[in-house]
């Protein structure tokens, strides 16, 4: 009978250990090196006194504000979204499914023209709002609502996700102790979800702090009023490019530690039943 | 005293199901997979509302299609243990037990005399502070039964309660609902799939098929076929 899967020999083994190595390696630096690159363009005396650059903290400062009250909004009407959305059947819930997930793969530039055309000055609901004297567009508003535009369905996924596969029986059981849907919903379902609610809010964070095409075209670029981090950058380029690199590495830092964060929080589930 | 007569229309066919069950009486209700077994208990319980019929629970009307009263699910006071128990993991065995003691809004020393009594009756003592999530099948079922029973229920339900347990904790579970049942004095509808657990819990039993009741009696009744599956009998 043959030989179908002859056993590795020693010498097939270390070729196999070789090839695997390489492979781990190459992807390792492809991903690594451009991030080590920017901290190998600059020196520390150099990112010390960039960081206290006014220009940066004004944009770190708007950056994290900007991304803190997006998170807010997210949180506080997704939150119950996802769960109303998960526990209904209701006529086009997959037409809410798909518009709840567009933003993925919309390009950014494609949705802040589309929040312009909507509410900019001329646009379909901003000349109304004009009349009353609001404008939205060019404004630290625009920049939040380009930000949950594209940063919501980070959190809206991982919640309808999470209440979809969270066991009914655990809310029917509450409701035959008398227990009021709110009660159920803060004593029994947000415990069960918190961790990957949690995950998920700090993901669309770490969204909305890197947000950048949809900003520029509804917010534009204004430094202390529409300018985030990204767009610093984006400035820095054509200015004063240490600026650019210290805000790039600020990013960097502020990345790594959510997706740490991100890490930590996924591995602490609670025992199902 | 419970006495129900439910209808509703489902998928495949409808249900039409009859069904009594008095004080200190365990009603078991056997049938193939899909014979609408737990979707009756879902009616009687109010989760899934019936299209007609009526469900009286010790004189009182909790459901009459025809007057149209609908007592919610949270005022029907009935204990129901799902199947696979469904403790809640993140809550110790004390406060899944008190749970439904809350909502009754009972002080503080009423409450833990209560979820202390059943502890000690459920033989929880040694685990009351552990999170349900990592109990044993036995004793999850065990909280189940005493989270059920705490808020005194004019009802007690059980969907498959002994599906996934070891012998040894299905005999512990069986003595404890019998236990129960016999000293709360109060009607109890299981659902189970053995006519072993059948025998040994229930003084009656109510066979359905396809959403209707096809046979009713007493567990010595039985047509002996020397098989332990409903269907084949």
């Amino acid at each position: 009978m043959p030989i179908l899967f002859p056993k590795p020999g020693r010498c097939r083994r270390t070729l196999i250990t070789i090839g695997a190595s390489v492979l781990i390696i190459s992807v390792t630096l492809y991903l690594a090196l451009p991030v080590a690159a920017l901290f190998l363009r600059t020196t520390p005396e150099l990112f010390i006194s960039s960081v206290c650059d006014p220009r940066v903290i004004s944009a770190l400062w708007l950056s994290l504000f900007t991304s803190t009250i997006s998170l807010g909004i997210v949180l506080l009407v997704g939150t119950p979204f996802a769960y109303v959305h998960s526990r209904n059947t209701y006529p086009g819930k997959m037409i809410v499914d798909t518009l709840v997930d567009l933003p993925l793969v919309l390009p950014p530039a494609v949705a802040g023209l589309a929040l312009l055309v909507l509410y900019g000055r001329i646009g379909f609901i901003g000349k109304y709002l004009n009349m009353f004297g609001i404008t939205l567009a060019f404004t630290t508003l625009a920049v939040i609502m380009a930000q949950i535009f594209v940063s919501s369905p980070f959190y809206l996924r991982q919640a309808k996700s999470l209440f979809e596969q969270l066991d009914p029986a655990y809310e029917q059981t509450a409701r035959t102790l008398g227990a009021s849907p709110i009660r159920i919903f803060w004593t029994i379902v947000l415990p069960l979800t918190v961790s990957g609610l949690v995950s998920g809010a700090v993901m669309t964070f770490a969204r909305a702090l890197g947000e950048f095409g949809a900003t520029i075209m509804f917010a534009g670029n204004l430094p202390g009023v529409t300018q985030t981090m990204p767009l610093a950058i984006y400035s820095g380029m054509q200015g004063d490019f240490n600026i650019g690199i210290t805000i790039a590495i600020l990013l960097v830092i502020i990345s790594f530690a959510i997706m740490i964060a991100v890490r930590i929080l996924s591995q602490r589930e609670i025992p199902h039943a | 005293m419970l006495e129900a007569t439910v209808k509703k229309v489902l998928r495949d066919f409808t249900l039409d199901v009859k069904i009594r069950a008095g004080h200190g009486e365990i009603v078991v209700i056997m049938g193939e997979n899909g014979a609408g077994k737990s979707t009756t208990l879902n009616l009687i319980s109010g989760l899934v509302t019936p299209d007609t019929g009526s469900i009286r629970l010790n004189g009182t009307d909790v459901f009459d299609a025809g007057t149209g009263i609908e007592v919610p699910v949270e005022d029907r006071r009935i204990g129901y243990v799902f199947q696979n128990s469904a403790v809640f993991p993140h809550l110790t065995v004390y406060e899944n037990i008190a749970f439904g003691l809350r909502a009754m809004h009972l002080n503080h020393e009423t409450l833990s005399e209560r979820v202390g009594h059943w502890v000690k009756k459920m033989d929880l003592v040694n685990i009351s502070a552990i999170r349900a999530g990592n109990l044993s099948g036995g004793q999850r079922q065990r909280v189940a039964l005493a989270r059920a029973l705490a808020t005194s229920p004019a009802l007690l339900m059980l969907d498959e309660p002994f599906a996934a347990l070891d012998v040894q904790s299905i005999v512990s579970v069986k003595d404890a609902i019998c236990r129960c049942v016999t000293e709360l004095q109060i009607p109890c509808l299981a659902v189970t799939h053995r006519i072993a657990d059948a025998h040994d819990v229930g003084d009656r039993i109510c066979v359905l098929s396809r959403g209707k009741n096809v046979w009713e009696g007493k567990p010595s009744d039985i047509p002996s076929s020397g098989s332990n599956d409903i269907g084949k009998i």
